[in-house]
């Protein structure tokens, strides 16, 4: 509700003070968002290397990665890492953030929780792969005792599960500290209320928290979704400079085009077709979530 | 506590322990391979404690032993200098953490009370670069750094995030508008002009939220990794994730130098449980109050 200001105050415009404070973000907003979103699409219509001047080749490389096996072999892994690791951490997180939510957990106990959060995923990376060695990993050698054999780092067959499970293990307490923000907002009342109806925990959490904490989880849905299809950290340390093709997401692939390979255009190119495909998917998921409305209001 | 006693409540708090287990072994492993000798890796694999603890694995990676001694305790005897990267990564998250902050609180107090033509189309641009992901304008970023001969600079390094994100603008933006008008219009009144009004009064009284989000923005530069490993890889200037990448890829596939890589990730994840042991409720209090629009 913008109240109107008295008529005397009124007449004088900001413009001055607004260009003094908003001077230095905005520069440094046109220097490293703007300029280089403009130079992104105009090297993806380009051969430039890094080593040349880049000449204009049209739509070449995007011919090019229509018909680039392995651009759709790492989109095809990110999006299943992006899915499993989406639905996995959404469930986890959500029973998380009601545990938190209904037992009342200290602070002390939540801080606890956010810890993998605050770590470097390099770090996550490292300590796991030592976790899953083959060799003398421990959590492998307790999976081995309880017959769950097979759950080593490096093995192709499991390396994509793993990386989704380092992922939710690293993010859930983050996750389920935003979905319990969230859940603060449901007034005490409906639950007391419910509880006299003759409601239990797990009815009162599917017909009442999820419902009303709607406006969170789209927005955890959308970051996490963007999140995911940028992993890279994990991939690009647990599995070294070459990995082993299992684990082969689009960051990746693109960070290799550019960097080992100097192909900055094509690199580009990819790169735009990620940004265009996150943008549908964002789009969509607002849309189906319609994000802007609580049924609380 | 006269309530009788539910099963559902039993398996719920069953459940936080499993989660709190599940979330903190991990780390406590890596503590104990750090102080574990190499030569007793194997030896003690399902040990919950080394049979005879050592600091030599933090000593080397901190480059505090001779190459021999480096050598003869499982390391490569590549040289490491765990201090430096420490340095390096303190002062690239400190400076964009405290920088970052106060130049998108002035652009934030400008979107949130200032009048100007053209503001919410200005800051609906800022908005879309939300939806950029990171690597689309890190390629071009990096070939403008090379052209300016400012790669493996700290300037360099620090320089596409050091004055904006439009995340911070955005959070900042909303907890200004939440302000009350009326001091504001108070100190209008008495004379005081639009910038007053943002140094003298709108920030002082936005203290909480400005140390949030220098703290989110911290935690996020000391876990940054892709554009330090692409634009700030020389040893002046590497910070100590890209270190452990670095430290990783040197250690031999076949046998990695495991106590030496958790003695790095332990020096990786202590500072951020230092903060979590001073500043975990305000942390925690905060994703409260980001979360909870």
């Amino acid at each position: 509700m913008p109240r109107e200001m008295p008529r005397v105050i009124r007449r004088r415009s900001d413009v001055w003070t607004a260009a003094l404070l908003l001077g230095p973000a905005l520069a440094g907003f046109a220097v490293f968002y703007v300029s280089p979103t403009l130079r992104g699409a105009y090297y993806a219509t380009t051969d430039f290397t890094l080593l040349n001047e880049p000449a204009f080749v049209g739509a070449d490389n995007f011919r090019a990665l229509l018909a680039d096996e392995q651009v759709w072999t790492s989109l095809r892994i990110t999006a299943v890492f992006a899915v499993a690791n989406l639905v996995l951490m959404l469930v986890l997180a959500l029973g998380l953030a009601a545990l938190m939510q209904r037992l009342r957990l200290r602070t002390w106990v939540r801080s606890l929780l956010l810890l993998p959060w605050l770590v470097p995923n390099v770090a996550i990376a490292l300590i796991w792969g030592w976790l899953l060695d083959a060799n003398v990993g421990y959590l492998k050698n307790l999976l081995d005792a309880v017959g769950i054999t097979g759950v080593t780092f490096f093995n192709p067959d499991a390396a994509l599960w793993i990386v989704v499970v380092i992922s939710v293990w690293s993010g859930l307490g983050y996750t389920a500290l935003l979905l319990y923000a969230g859940m603060l907002q449901v007034p005490a009342e409906l639950y007391e209320a419910g509880a006299l109806d003759g409601a239990g925990e797990t009815r009162m959490f599917f017909r009442l928290t999820l419902p009303l904490i709607r406006p969170v989880l789209a927005l955890v849905l959308v970051v996490s979704l963007i999140g995911s299809f940028q992993v890279f950290d994990l991939v690009q340390v647990g599995y070294g400079n070459n990995p082993i093709p299992e684990v082969r997401v689009i960051y990746y692939y693109i960070y290799q085009q550019a960097f080992s390979f100097y192909k900055m255009g094509y690199a580009s190119a990819v790169a735009v077709l990620l940004v265009v495909l996150l943008g549908a998917l964002t789009y969509v998921q607002l849309r189906l979530m319609r994000a802007d409305r609580s049924d609380l209001a | 506590m006269s309530r009788p006693v539910r099963p559902g409540r039993v398996v719920a708090w069953l459940a936080v322990g499993v989660a709190v287990l599940v979330t903190v072994f991990p780390f406590y492993w890596m503590v104990r391979t750090a102080l574990t000798p190499a030569g007793a890796l194997v030896q003690d694999a399902t040990l919950l404690w080394p049979s005879d603890p050592t600091l030599i694995n933090f000593r080397r990676v901190l480059g505090l032993t001779t190459v021999e001694e480096a050598v003869a305790a499982g390391g490569t005897g590549a040289a490491i200098d765990f201090v430096r990267y420490t340095a390096n990564s303190l002062l690239y998250a400190g400076s964009v953490a405290v920088v970052q902050t106060l130049s998108c609180a002035a652009a934030a107090y400008a979107f949130a009370r200032l009048r100007f033509p053209g503001r919410d189309a200005l800051f609906g641009v800022v908005l879309a670069g939300l939806m950029v992901p990171g690597i689309f304008t890190l390629l071009p970023n990096f070939a403008l750094l090379r052209e300016a001969g400012l790669l493996n600079t700290m300037v360099g390094l620090v320089a596409p995030a050091i004055l904006t994100s439009p995340f911070t603008i955005f959070f900042l933006r909303q907890f200004f508008l939440s302000l009350p008008r009326e001091v504001e219009e108070a100190a209008m009144l008495d004379g005081v002009g639009s910038l007053g009004r943002f140094w003298r009064i709108a920030l002082p009284m936005s203290r909480g939220p400005l140390a949030t989000m220098a703290l989110i923005t911290l935690v996020g530069m000391w876990k940054d990794y892709l554009w330090p490993l692409v634009a700030g890889n020389s040893e002046a200037t590497r910070v100590l994730t890209v270190a452990l990448g670095v430290f990783q890829q040197q250690s031999p596939n076949t046998a990695p130098d495991w106590t030496g890589l958790m003695a790095g990730s332990t020096l990786s994840v202590l500072p951020v449980l230092v903060l979590l042991v001073l500043l975990g409720r305000q942390l925690v209090e905060s994703l409260n109050f980001s979360g909870g629009k």
